[in-house]
């Protein structure tokens, strides 16, 4: 399907019980969804279940949901607190975030060290010596390639995974910080330090990328 | 009054910079910095261009036998 229906169609089309419609959501959120799950829950089979009631709730739900929150918010919200309560079941404690290895992953720079100017050689010192290029240049048909995204895809799968799923559902599901941080029980300023690690890496991989035949 | 930002310094700033959360002071020297240094500049430019790149994601393909069973829970609902 090329042009994505708004979320206002797309509820309209779900309580007409259209198959396209629900296709079109479970194609954009059921792989998230997994991976979410799997952060509270022992296996992907058990995920899968997880993700699999959430679908069915939101169906059998769609007539008292009143758009209070957008749709996708709803839909990510039954996830969470299904996955919480097959955890408890489980007895799963979630120890998501490792405080400590955080703190330490915040110190640590984000770009090379040897792109910028030595500060003891230099008068100039942390300015940069390997400045990056301009990206105006190269050719929408490059930077929205296939290849292009499939190298994003594949630098965002090998992130750590908490990484990895702040990066997913802020940049490409769009959930807003307030929304990640009550999903996953971090607070903003964890989310932020892991959505600047995540896309600094997503952003060196372009840059070796694109600016390889530049 | 601190003095001038670094190259290094700004970079671990950008996500802050474009989530808008950075102090006003600090937003202030950082655009500073910005008006007369091109490779940050660049590097900004690129962030907000590798944002835009992993919003274009699709989500990965599901399996068959994923679609198949989120399908029988749909048709299983539109029959009720």
């Amino acid at each position: 399907m090329d042009a994505k229906l708004d979320e206002m169609a797309l509820l309209n089309l779900l309580r007409q019980r259209d198959e396209m419609a629900f296709t079109q959501l479970v194609e954009q959120y059921h792989t998230s969804l997994v991976r979410l799950a799997r952060m509270y829950v022992q296996d992907m089979t058990t995920a899968e279940e997880v993700a699999q009631e959430t679908w069915l709730a939101v169906l059998h739900g769609l007539d008292r949901f009143e758009g209070r929150s957008s749709l996708k918010t709803w839909i990510f919200t039954i996830l969470t607190n299904k996955a919480k309560t097959r955890s408890q079941r489980e007895n799963r404690t979630v120890s998501y975030t490792d405080v400590e290895e955080l703190l330490y992953a915040s110190r640590e720079p984000t770009v090379d060290p040897k792109r910028f100017k030595d500060p003891l050689a230099d008068k100039n010192p942390d300015h940069w010596a390997a400045a990056p290029d301009s990206w105006a240049g190269i050719p929408e048909d490059r930077s929205l390639s296939q290849e292009t995204m499939n190298l994003i895809r594949e630098t965002i799968d090998a992130l750590p995974e908490n990484q990895r799923l702040v990066i997913t559902l802020h940049d490409r599901d769009e959930l807003s910080t307030q929304e990640i941080c009550n999903i996953l029980g971090i607070s903003e300023t964890n989310q932020r330090v892991l959505l600047h690690r995540a896309r600094a890496k997503v952003r060196q991989a372009l840059e070796d990328y694109l600016q390889a035949e530049f | 009054m601190e003095g001038e930002m670094t190259c290094k310094e700004l970079v671990e700033l950008v996500t802050e910079y474009l989530e808008g959360t950075l102090p006003d002071d600090t937003r202030t020297r950082m655009e500073d910095h910005l008006s007369g240094c091109d490779g940050c500049t660049n590097y900004l430019e690129q962030m907000r261009q590798t944002i835009l790149l992993t919003g274009q994601l699709r989500e990965e393909s599901l399996t068959p036998q994923q679609r198949d069973d989120l399908l029988r829970l749909f048709h299983d609902w539109k029959k009720n």
